[in-house]
């Protein structure tokens, strides 16, 4: 679907009006997960804005795009989002992992049944994804123009679970499966690959029979672009590697983000690196980290 | 006598009674299902054959999906279908599927409480051969443990049938525990079966002394030792619990206020099986004297299903002992 320059400006606001209730509510929950939420705004504000049919008045159409979030840690750009996109009043926001709210800390779909899943344990998004394309097959055949997309993060690829999905999507040549992977290079224990190499990501997928796109995350051209590609791919499913920055957005945190752009393995960078984690993580010290 | 209400097999206590294995009635119940309700689909983890989904698959070929080896694959692929408004039925051997795949039953699943009946087979010890690695007795605590999840656990092919019929219309999650090995058919098409209901398949005239609460192919195990002790003058009578979730704390409360002493009976571990269902109820509603058979934290081995069952005590002979035993408890 086509982007217009005037619609990339209102998806760049819409954005940053994300961002901005990600760190309210981050702020008044007082624990969460910052980084990965920050860093894939812009992508939420592509899919919800642009991509996804969707409707919000109609939240449970049949006829709807499906979409799985398997790291459901990053669920504060999923609530945020939602709520612009009218899902839920705004001021709900600041309800974020509370008692009694529908915005749990990780996604439940039993206090808030618009999601398609629940998540939090990681590596099975993609698996619920495949089944739902199988199901969707089995009921309109190839020519269903229904997507069904999985968001995922690079440090899930460390889950057994997520590769068995991977070899069955190629196996049931699912066209109608986009896999989005937000490949920001950072897990709770450090660089993925220092906790645990994916090195190049885009050639596992290939050996593994996907369609494959490695672009910028931050850029709504490029993403819109890739995603109308693999929209048109008949014979396999689709990845997209979407290369984000965590913490994007926040210019005192992702300035000290110096590892973006050198070597990560420098000495100097993984000193700046851990100190701007543990700021972006605690908000400067406002909250409590993830996980502590 | 066997219940007269039920029209059980009259041919259950005979040595050339008919044996079929459980699995078997799960793999033609499929079908049927299938038949009756087109959003059945199943999917299966490289044990299509032995876990009696082939009929199903060459019948349904567009609604099978083989997963590979692959059991967390298995229910979160099955999961996903059943949010698109399918009903699967997921197969494997029950050491694996729950055996492994424990927290994607409980979060897509169970959390979720997403339609999708896991189909446990080769459950106990009486897998034989294969050893413990193979033999699951702890799948019923695991599955059981799970808020939404129906827990069911037939005594024979016929039920495992009709239990799987009555699955294809639940919109619930379930698990469905089925045995390997050929076991004696003590129900008949027409004895009537349904989820949550225990039913008494042997009682004795008069009141009884005892009452045993069995699941699974030790419930005729169960029968055959209530009716040697009748002999001895020891009235006991047999329930068939093939639902243990939710439990028919009704029926279980009725049997404890009749006979005052419960031994429950399960090819499973002693410790949160069946037995413990049971417990928790008689504990909070009318507490009496319990013995559980089981296996007694331990595990599985090599050897013939009977040899194993009488070793890990949960024979005709161990029955009556603990019988005899709860007979001096008060």
């Amino acid at each position: 679907m086509i982007l217009t320059d005037a619609k990339i400006k209102f998806l760049e606001e819409k954005a940053n009006d994300i961002r901005m209730s990600i760190i309210e509510m981050l702020l008044e929950a007082g624990s969460g997960h910052t980084a990965g939420p920050l860093g894939m705004a812009d992508i939420f504000a592509l899919l919800f804005f642009h991509t996804l049919k969707q409707d919000p008045k109609n939240p449970s159409s049949p006829e709807r795009d499906r979409l799985v979030l398997s790291n459901g840690h990053i669920c504060p750009v999923y609530y945020a989002t939602m709520a612009h996109a009218g899902y839920f009043p705004i001021s709900e926001l600041k309800t974020l992992r509370k008692f009694g709210s529908r915005l749990q800390g990780h996604p439940h779909r039993e206090f808030m049944p618009w999601l398609e899943t629940s998540s939090g344990p990681l590596g099975s998004g993609i698996s619920q994804a495949v089944g739902m394309a199988i199901a969707e097959r089995i009921d309109r055949g190839v020519g269903s123009n229904k997507f069904i997309y999985c968001l995922t993060s690079d440090g899930e690829h460390d889950e057994g679970n997520t590769w068995e999905a991977i070899l069955l999507g190629a196996k049931e040549k699912l066209h109608n499966l986009i896999v989005i992977v937000d490949r920001n290079n950072i897990q709770i224990d450090g660089f993925t690959e220092d906790v645990m190499p994916l090195n190049d990501l885009a050639q596992k997928y290939e050996a593994f029979n996907w369609h494959v796109q490695e672009v910028d995350g931050h850029n709504f051209e490029a993403m819109n672009s890739a995603i109308s590609k693999a929209q048109a791919v008949f014979e396999k499913p689709s990845v997209i590697i979407a290369r984000t920055i965590p913490g994007k957005g926040v210019p005192e945190f992702e300035r000290d983000f110096r590892w973006h752009g050198y070597d990560p393995n420098g000495a100097k960078a993984k000193e700046d690196y851990t100190h701007a984690l543990k700021e972006l993580r605690t908000l400067g010290g406002k909250i409590k980290s993830e996980h502590q | 006598m066997l219940n007269p209400k039920l029209k059980l097999n009259p041919k259950v206590f005979m040595d050339d009674v008919a044996q079929e294995p459980i699995r078997k009635g799960f793999g033609v119940g499929l079908v049927q299902a299938g038949e009756k309700y087109e959003n059945i689909v199943a999917l299966c983890a490289d044990l299509t054959e032995s876990t009696q989904m082939l009929p199903f698959k060459e019948k349904f070929p567009n609604r099978f999906v083989e997963i590979g080896v692959a059991e967390q694959n298995l229910v979160t692929v099955a999961s996903g279908m059943a949010a698109m408004g399918k009903r699967p039925f997921c197969s494997s051997y029950a050491m694996f599927s729950p055996g492994r795949n424990w927290e994607q039953i409980r979060t897509t699943i169970t959390y979720n409480d997403r339609p999708v009946v896991i189909v446990g087979s080769h459950a106990g010890v009486s897998v034989g051969p294969d050893g413990g690695t193979h033999q699951a007795i702890e799948d019923i605590a695991l599955m059981r443990v799970l808020p939404n999840m129906i827990v069911l656990s037939p005594c024979d092919s016929i039920e495992a049938k009709k239990a799987t019929m009555a699955l294809g219309s639940i919109e619930k999650p379930a698990y469905l525990r089925l045995a390997r090995e050929k076991t004696a058919i003590i129900t008949t098409e027409e004895t009537p079966f349904q989820i949550g209901k225990a039913e008494i398949f042997f009682a004795p005239d008069g009141v009884a002394h005892v009452g045993i609460i069995a699941t699974g192919a030790l419930v005729r195990t169960a029968m055959l030792a209530a009716r040697d002790l009748e002999k001895e003058g020891i009235k006991v009578k047999v329930m068939n619990l093939s639902t243990i979730k939710p439990l028919d704390t009704e029926a279980v409360i009725n049997l404890a206020k009749e006979t005052k002493k419960i031994i429950t009976v399960e090819e499973h571990q002693v410790m949160a099986g069946m037995g413990s269902a049971v417990a928790e109820c008689l504990a909070q509603n009318y507490p009496v004297p319990i013995e559980f058979i089981g296996i007694q934290n331990k595990y599985g081995q090599s050897g013939k299903p009977e040899e194993l069952i009488e070793h890990y005590g949960m024979g005709r002979e161990s029955i009556k002992e603990a019988v005899r035993k709860i007979m001096k408890r008060s």
